[in-house]
């Protein structure tokens, strides 16, 4: 199948950035990875990786189940960590600093990247303490200060108007796309630098999938957001970068619309036209 | 419609189906059948039977009046009573015997004489037939003859039941006085007299020469003994009048008794009462059990202390056992790394589940009491010495002995419970900047508390009803004070305590007077039953509770 017949799985006319295709070179870097490896146990879940994440961008990452998009997008805020067996080479820098270090504190390293998860898990609390929880950790304890924060993030996450009248109700009571909207508002209360989003959408209906989508695009403005996901449509609709991974490896890393229009690769190529994955 | 072969019958199922729904329906008739069969004979115990007069002929020669309850009734065969050297009328395949329970001990030495139908030659229930109950002796049957104050007659034949409870209510009310005295006030005192006794010997072990704490503790002993003294007086002028008044009865065959009336507890015409009245007193009676100290070595009155003991020890022990186990559970399952010797740990805190709790009995008393309590006796209590404080059984070492016993049930369901929290949960909490300890205190523990609740549940399930080790360190037959009092420091845990599980032992098979407390050993039983499910319902209800605050995991 040449390139000038290629059919594209997904209608290229909701790709982000139409018009004005972006340039990396233009972009200030906040995230970077240099060489990392990743291995659990024996099996090596990335290889040599390379990325950058540019600020104020929302990028995203795709590729078939099992490729290691989500295992990379943890490494950004050493969540990995936690899993027994892992080992890690290479360097992650967050604003040109290592976080792999060991003077490097992680509970501030997590303020600073704050992440989102695949299924909403808000806790078993009231909306209110679900949102304040990030800064009570922090020893925030002044009512006020407290109160508008809550606000501030629910608004952030477009929740506010839904739930402000049952603040104090049980978040295990809200619809599923209102707890991960809930749960986006936990992460950006505590105002951090970077937003990680593990397919923030794939357990929600269409309606609410569309709503964490204007989320996102809102969000760019004052947040660098990175997104894994397996919905390719999603990641054309609502990133300015995308990376395909296959395999544990950075197969192609560019701006959304070449990426989706001209890859540079066969592999990326036969996996967004739908030959596998 | 073609029939249901056999085969296809047990292919589909059914049998498994009717399987179970038989052995659920054995389980629910044997817990209901206990249940019924323990309160059936034990609530009986209260109930105010009507007394008999009965002539009786002893032997071919001899006839005599018995007066007595029916306890029960017996069928044996004709031959068997023979054999015991009884007369049994001519042809007679069986023979029908009668429990009776003639009371008045201190007249005939026997509470109980066993009889035979056959023998009865007449049978009636007088109205103005009288029961007392006794503090001393057990129950009295007979009749009142008349009532005396200060050795004069003051009412006669039927003027004389009237006067008789009036003064009985004085009397008691004197008596309550009295005790409460005794356990109040002077209890107090002996208890301040002994601590200070105390402070005098810490003062000489600690080598102090100076005279002038020695006077202040003579001063605070003299001022006690003035108060003692004036109470004394004031016990004096009470035993006096509780004294005066006396009644003279008459028992079955015409003998006559003077008793005074302090030794009354209760007087009543059971043959006279109605069913509401026979009602009336049976609730009280129940009342008087649950609240009352026993009298008569176990066999009468109430139990309270036991319930008392048995309570507080489940609690003790619950404050005990569960720190300890949640905390060994958090580390196991959170901490410890996964491998060989945590499963080893398993493996030991599982079969410590499977002990004897009488081994239990034997580590606590010789850990616990001798060498925990003995060096505590020489390093804080060595003004006591040689009278141990700790080291003696007691009230704190059967809490921790039962703990040790427990801690394995509430390891093993705090783990379960903490396994039960997502993963996702965590993770989420970690992603908020939450540091392990933070995450576990603030969002793990509270969504595992309805696990720890059932944890709880079951210790206190098996510590209520547990009674071998705690005849080894701390358990008594008659405790003379409650582990918690008014005397500072109000809870007592080097006290001796009373516990229902032993009680029933106790009464059932070390009591002198057997038939008499045989009914006493179902209601106990019955009690205990019902403390245990009272204090599981208790924890049962925090746990809902607990669930339907943290429903995440639904």
């Amino acid at each position: 199948m040449t390139e000038t017949t290629l059919t594209h799985a997904i209608d290229m006319s909701a790709i982000g950035g139409v018009g004005t295709a972006k340039q990396l070179a233009d972009e200030t870097i906040r995230i970077k990875t240099r060489g990392l490896n990743l291995y659990y146990g024996e099996k090596q879940a990335l290889d040599d990786i390379s990325i950058v994440i540019p600020q104020n961008r929302v990028t995203a990452f795709i590729g078939p189940s099992g490729c290691g998009k989500s295992t990379l997008l943890r490494c950004f805020n050493r969540m990995n960590d936690l899993v027994d067996g892992v080992r890690i080479d290479g360097d992650v820098l967050l604003d040109d600093e290592e976080i792999y270090q060991k003077s490097v504190n992680i509970a501030n390293l997590r303020q600073r990247v704050g992440m989102v998860f695949q299924k909403p898990n808000p806790f078993p609390k009231s909306i209110y303490e679900n949102v304040a929880y990030g800064l009570r950790l922090q020893g925030i304890k002044n009512r006020r200060v407290l109160d508008e924060a809550v606000e501030t993030a629910l608004k952030g996450a477009a929740l506010w108007d839904e739930v402000k009248d049952r603040l104090h109700e049980n978040a295990l009571g809200m619809s599923g796309g209102q707890q991960q909207r809930l749960v986006i508002a936990r992460a950006i209360a505590i105002e951090p630098e970077v937003l990680l989003l593990d397919e923030p959408a794939s357990a929600l209906d269409p309606i609410s999938t569309l709503k964490i989508e204007e989320l996102i695009n809102e969000l760019k403005n004052s947040y660098t957001i990175v997104i894994v996901t397996h919905n390719m449509q999603q990641a054309a609709r609502v990133s300015d970068y995308t990376a395909f991974m296959y395999m544990g490896k950075m197969i192609e890393f560019s701006d959304t619309r070449t990426l989706f229009t001209n890859p540079a690769k066969k592999q990326t190529e036969d996996y967004i036209t739908g030959r596998y994955g | 419609m073609s029939k249901i072969t056999t085969a296809q019958w047990f292919k589909g199922g059914s049998p498994w189906i009717w399987l179970s729904a038989a052995a659920v329906s054995v389980s629910l008739i044997m817990v209901f059948g206990l249940l019924l069969l323990i309160a059936l004979r034990g609530l009986g115990f209260f109930w105010p039977a009507d007394v008999l007069e009965v002539k009786y002929q002893q032997s071919p020669t001899e006839i005599i009046t018995l007066i007595g309850e029916v306890q029960s009734t017996e069928t044996v065969s004709a031959a068997r009573v023979h054999d015991a050297g009884g007369v049994v009328p001519e042809g007679a395949e069986t023979v029908t015997r009668l429990l009776l329970k003639v009371g008045n001990r201190d007249i005939s030495g026997l509470d109980f004489r066993w009889i035979n139908q056959h023998d009865i030659i007449e049978e009636s229930r007088p109205q103005d037939m009288i029961v007392l109950e006794r503090r001393e002796w057990g129950n009295f049957y007979g009749y009142l003859k008349s009532v005396k104050v200060d050795g004069k007659i003051v009412a006669n034949g039927d003027e004389a039941w009237p006067v008789f409870l009036e003064r009985l209510d004085k009397t008691i009310e004197l008596f309550d006085q009295i005790k409460s005295i005794h356990t109040g006030e002077i209890g107090s005192i002996n208890y301040d007299i002994e601590e200070l006794r105390l402070a005098k010997r810490r003062l000489e072990l600690d080598g102090v020469t100076d005279t002038v704490p020695y006077s202040e503790v003579e001063e605070q002993r003299a001022k006690l003994n003035k108060e003692y003294q004036l109470l004394q007086k004031d016990l004096d002028v009470l035993y006096r009048n509780i004294e005066k008044d006396s009644v003279m009865l008459v028992a079955a065959g015409g003998r006559e008794i003077e008793l005074r009336l302090s030794k009354v507890v209760r007087g009543f015409k059971p043959n006279a009462m109605g069913i509401p009245t026979k009602s009336l007193h049976y609730l009280e009676k129940l009342w008087e059990f649950v609240s009352d100290e026993p009298r008569e070595a176990n066999t009468e009155g109430g139990i309270f202390p036991a319930i008392f003991g048995t309570v507080m020890l489940v609690i003790i022990m619950s404050i005990l056992v569960t720190p300890l186990g949640v905390i060994a559970a958090v580390y196991l399952r959170e901490y410890a790394k996964q491998g060989p010797t945590t499963r080893l740990i398993r493996i030991a805190v599982n079969n410590l589940a499977g002990v004897p709790s009488i081994v239990y009995g034997v580590f606590g008393l010789g850990f616990f009491v001798y060498f925990l309590g003995g060096n505590i006796d020489q390093l804080f209590y060595a003004e006591a010495l040689p009278a141990p404080t700790y080291g003696t059984p007691g009230i704190l070492w059967s809490a921790l002995t039962l703990a040790l016993l427990t801690l394995p049930v509430v390891i093993v369901a705090t783990e379960e419970g903490l396994a039960r929290i997502p993963r996702s949960i965590r993770e989420g909490s970690m992603a908020l900047g939450a540091t392990k300890a933070e995450t576990l205190w603030r969002i793990v523990l509270p969504m595992a508390s309805p696990a720890l609740m059932t944890g709880m549940i079951l210790a206190v399930a098996r510590a209520a009803g547990e009674v071998a080790p705690l005849m080894l360190v701390g358990v008594v037959k008659l405790a003379p004070s409650l582990p918690l009092d008014l005397n500072s420091p109000f809870i007592h845990l080097d006290r001796k305590f009373m516990h229902l599980g032993f009680h029933i032992y106790d009464v059932g098979f070390q009591s002198p007077n057997v038939e008499a407390a045989r009914p006493l050993v179902y209601a106990t039983a019955l009690l205990l039953v019902v403390v245990i499910v009272a204090l599981n319902l208790t924890a049962i209800w925090v746990r809902n509770h607990l669930r339907e605050k943290y429903k995440a995991l639904e």
